[in-house]
């Protein structure tokens, strides 16, 4: 019997309509533990890096984490990966919700998807009985009407369902996939599924999920599900409110927004409004908050309230959670109910909350500058809340400035020339970023951007704090009762890091410490990755429930693997060495690894090359970023050594090739 | 007729504007009553049940109550605060009308038992696992008439009896009996 897991995959041929249910093989569990690590081990045996993103032979990957449908708290994350049509890398991104649960009860790890249908159509599983149907009369639908659509159809109002907008038929760069409050949204996985035609998946699911050594597993649920309530009872000291208390950030519950709105950049990622937040504007934004948020709910298994229910008199009732309350409005240099207003309709459409509203405030400061001209923009109204609705209906459909800007800010400056590329100034590997402009360069996450084959940042972070602590007292309340870190010495780092003076950023944490401090941050969301728990109640977090000195046990007692943590340790390097491998062969290398040139106003040149050296060093990669052939035989992953040797993106023992490998010209 | 004894009266108190929607109440319901003891878990198997529709702000958690052979002439709507409710979705009834609390493989009615344990459990397991208090229990001291009340094994044959007839499950357990 298989723990845990199902055991098996449902494979599906959408160009030849195919079904088939495959048996897995219980060692790559061992070795890769799930989610993302086996999605990624899939993508790299069946994919090759000719394969392009729009192309049959590209997989779409639905994979449940380990963990997902067992008791384990939060444990609800659909990992979803394909190569993006935006990055031309490898793209994973991850949906909460109800998807993965369901997909695991009706028998399956993961739906791989292959090929591409010669009509728009949408798969139905339920338990044993899979169907590809037709999805004509869904085609222009909104993500969260197809939803109910479908569930009506089918007469089944418990299957859940992952959809794509119109965003995502027309293959927008950005396009997500939408799950009722959740969405796979980074990466343009959306556009992907959008050119396989596949509308949406629907999931119903009624048999059991396995436990190897149940009363030690729900002893550990329980410890976590404990903690999580001393977590909410007990706030984080010293530190913004939304990183105070555990959960992906409470934005539905939280009101007090003077951080994100002082600190974060308005516009196209321009401008800080370091007074914009006043009482009034306070006041304002809490009313129009409590009359949109109608309750505030939570995905699967999971007591954090992250979500919202909101409901606004123009609008249908849509749900919401995180920062996209707020992505719109800075964008639009707006307010509140604007946010809300879009947003609602941009998630029926499916595109992504970050990307989208920095594609119009580009697009509008392009027409500024008059790189953009009133012919390019012909009917566009004159105030910027229309404008951004106008541009979302052209982005969405893909017409006229649309089609360009439907590729993200990299990939339309380059189509729109006359110097647009300044305008495209907050992307990293073609992806944009958060609108974050500081001043002082942090080593930490100079790291984090650049080398995270996420290439997003609030799912790379957590555990250490993002900046240090006012008083010595603050930081040795912090480290007190700080038995989360996998090293005391951690707790030194943060007890010697300083606001200002000797020891503080950019030259502390030393680069030594930054390789350490980043290496635990990517490795804890390499676990939840893999088992599918949510960062929002483990990596993202200081001080999470779910550590490296649980895990390895909630694991084991899970899937009856012997798991300990230097082998849970090996696990989640051997993914990230596995995903890094996939992109490294996708061509990207050291000169793609960097963050924006204006994140930080105060740079340094030396520091930071010292950084990315000794780093690449700590992850056991070559100059370039490449993993080592060494490396690579620690980790068991000797056949992604050859491959690279054998392609010449490795040598035998000598100094690295060349990194002129061209991620950068890419493939259009 | 029983008699009058006094007895613990054991009480869920359900809090709609409180339930966050996120079904941990079936997760730990099923594993629970899972054979063995949280050896596996499915939302199917389990005696309560969240009736969810978040677009129309619905979230209503109801337990599993008695096996009935009949479907009741129940379709009648109530609109709550203008939120539209089926009047089976408050129904503890394990009904043919419907696949709720049924076992998903054999259609075995499913009750809840409060989670009768040995040692007892300070409070059934959905209570203890909604963090958010939506489910809130209670006990109280009061009079009632003792009845005898049919234990699963039986009402579970009763269900049997109801569908296949009695002959069919006589002649189906003597022949288990006899495989050994």
């Amino acid at each position: 019997m298989r723990y845990a897991e199902t055991g098996y995959n449902l494979e599906v041929d959408l160009s030849r309509g195919n079904i088939e249910r495959v048996e897995t093989d219980p060692r790559l569990t061992e070795l890769h533990i799930g989610g993302l690590g086996t999605n990624a081990k899939i993508l790299w045996d069946r994919v090759p890096p000719e394969v392009e993103p729009f192309s049959p032979d590209n997989l779409l990957i639905f994979g449940a984490g380990l963990l997902c449908g067992t008791p384990a708290v939060g444990a609800n994350r659909t990992i979803v990966s394909t190569f993006s049509p935006q990055t031309l890398l490898m793209a994973y991104s991850m949906m909460g919700g109800f998807f993965a649960p369901e997909l695991k009860h009706a028998g399956y790890d993961k739906v791989i998807i292959r090929g591409r249908s010669p009509d728009l159509v949408y798969l139905w599983i339920n338990n044993d009985r899979v169907e590809i149907r037709d999805a004509g009369h869904l085609r222009g639908k909104g993500s969260l009407e197809t939803a109910e659509i479908i569930r009506q159809e089918l007469n089944e109002p418990n299957a859940q369902v992952a959809a794509i907008g119109l965003a995502g038929e027309n293959r927008v760069y950005y396009a997500s996939i939408e799950h009722g409050r959740s969405s796979a949204s980074r990466g343009g996985i959306g556009a992907v599924m959008g050119d396989k035609r596949l509308k949406a998946i629907a999931v119903r699911g009624t048999k059991d999920v396995n436990i190897a050594r149940p009363a030690r597993f729900i002893e550990l649920c329980n410890e976590v599900l404990k903690y999580i309530q001393f977590r909410q009872e007990n706030p984080v000291k010293g530190v913004p409110p939304i990183l105070a208390v555990l959960g992906s950030p409470q934005e539905m519950a939280i009101h007090d927004e003077e951080w994100h709105t002082n600190n974060f950049a308005w516009g196209n990622a321009r401008y800080r409004r370091k007074d914009f937040w006043t009482r009034e504007v306070e006041e304002k934004w809490k009313e129009v908050q409590s009359k949109a948020v109608e309750r505030l709910i939570s995905c699967y298994n999971c007591p954090l309230k992250c979500g919202g229910i909101i409901s606004h008199p123009q609008l249908k009732r849509y749900m919401m959670k995180c920062y996209s309350k707020l992505t719109y409005t800075m964008a639009a240099m707006s307010d509140l109910e604007f946010g809300f207003k879009i947003a609602g309709l941009a998630q029926e459409y499916g595109v992504d909350g970050y990307s989208t509203p920095q594609v119009m405030a580009f697009a509008l400061e392009l027409y500024e500058a008059g790189i953009l001209t009133d012919r390019d923009l012909a009917g566009m109204p004159s105030d910027t809340e229309g404008r951004f609705f106008w541009l979302l209906e052209r982005i969405v459909r893909r017409e006229g400035i649309g089609d360009v800007l439907a590729n993200g800010t990299y990939w339309a400056a380059r189509q729109i020339g006359r110097g647009a590329e300044a305008y495209a100034h907050n992307t990293i590997k073609k992806h944009e970023q958060l609108p974050l402009k500081l001043g002082m360069l942090n080593p930490i996450y100079f790291l984090m951007y650049s080398t995270g084959e996420k290439i997003n940042i609030t799912q790379i972070e957590g555990q250490f704090p993002q900046a240090p602590f006012a008083t010595r007292e603050l930081r040795e309340e912090f480290v007190k009762d700080w038995f989360q870190v996998p090293d005391e010495r951690f707790k030194q780092y943060v007890l010697d890091w300083e606001p200002r003076g000797e020891r503080s950023i950019p030259y502390y944490p030393t680069i030594e410490a930054t390789c350490e401090i980043v290496d635990w941050q990517e490795k804890m969301h390499y676990i939840d990755d893999a088992t599918g728990i949510c960062a929002g109640v483990s990596s993202f977090h200081l001080k999470p429930p779910y550590h490296i000195h649980n895990l390895p046990d909630i694991i084991s007692a899970a899937a009856g693997i012997d798991l300990d943590r230097e082998g849970l340790s090996l696990a989640a390097r051997r993914n990230r060495t596995l995903i890094r491998a996939i992109n490294v062969r996708r061509g990207l290398r050291r000169k793609d690894e960097r963050p924006p040139e204006n994140h930080w106003k105060k740079r340094f040149p030396e520091l930071e090359a010292r950084l990315l050296d000794e780093y690449y060093k700590f992850k056991g990669f070559n100059k370039e970023g490449i993993p080592t052939r060494e490396s690579l035989l620690e980790l068991g992953l000797d056949y992604v050594g050859e491959d690279l040797l054998r392609r010449g993106i490795l040598t035998d023992g000598k100094s690295d090739p060349a990194g002129e490998a061209p991620a950068e010209a890419g493939k259009k | 007729m029983g008699v009058l004894k006094k007895k613990k009266v054991k009480v869920i108190k359900i809090d709609l504007e409180k339930c966050n929607g996120c079904r941990a109440c079936e997760v730990i319901c099923s594993s629970f009553h899972a054979v063995p003891k949280y050896g596996s878990n499915n939302p199917a198997r389990s005696r309560i049940r969240l009736i969810r529709d978040p677009l129309k702000d619905i979230f209503l958690p109801v337990y599993a109550g008695e096996y009935t052979a009949a479907q009741c002439m129940g379709r009648d709507k109530y609109i709550i605060q203008g939120k539209e409710y089926g009047e089976c979705d408050f129904c503890r009834a394990s009904c043919p009308s419907r696949d709720a609390f049924k076992e998903p493989d054999s259609g075995l009615p499913l009750k809840c038992d409060m989670c009768e344990d040995d040692p007892p459990q300070e409070e059934p397991l959905c209570v203890q696992w909604c963090l958010n208090k939506a489910l809130i229990y209670e006990e109280r001291e009061e009079e009632v008439e003792e009845e005898v009340r049919p234990d699963e094994v039986e009402a579970g044959l009763k269900s049997l009896v109801d569908k296949y007839g009695l002959g069919k499950v006589v002649d189906t357990v003597v022949r288990l009996s006899s495989k050994g």
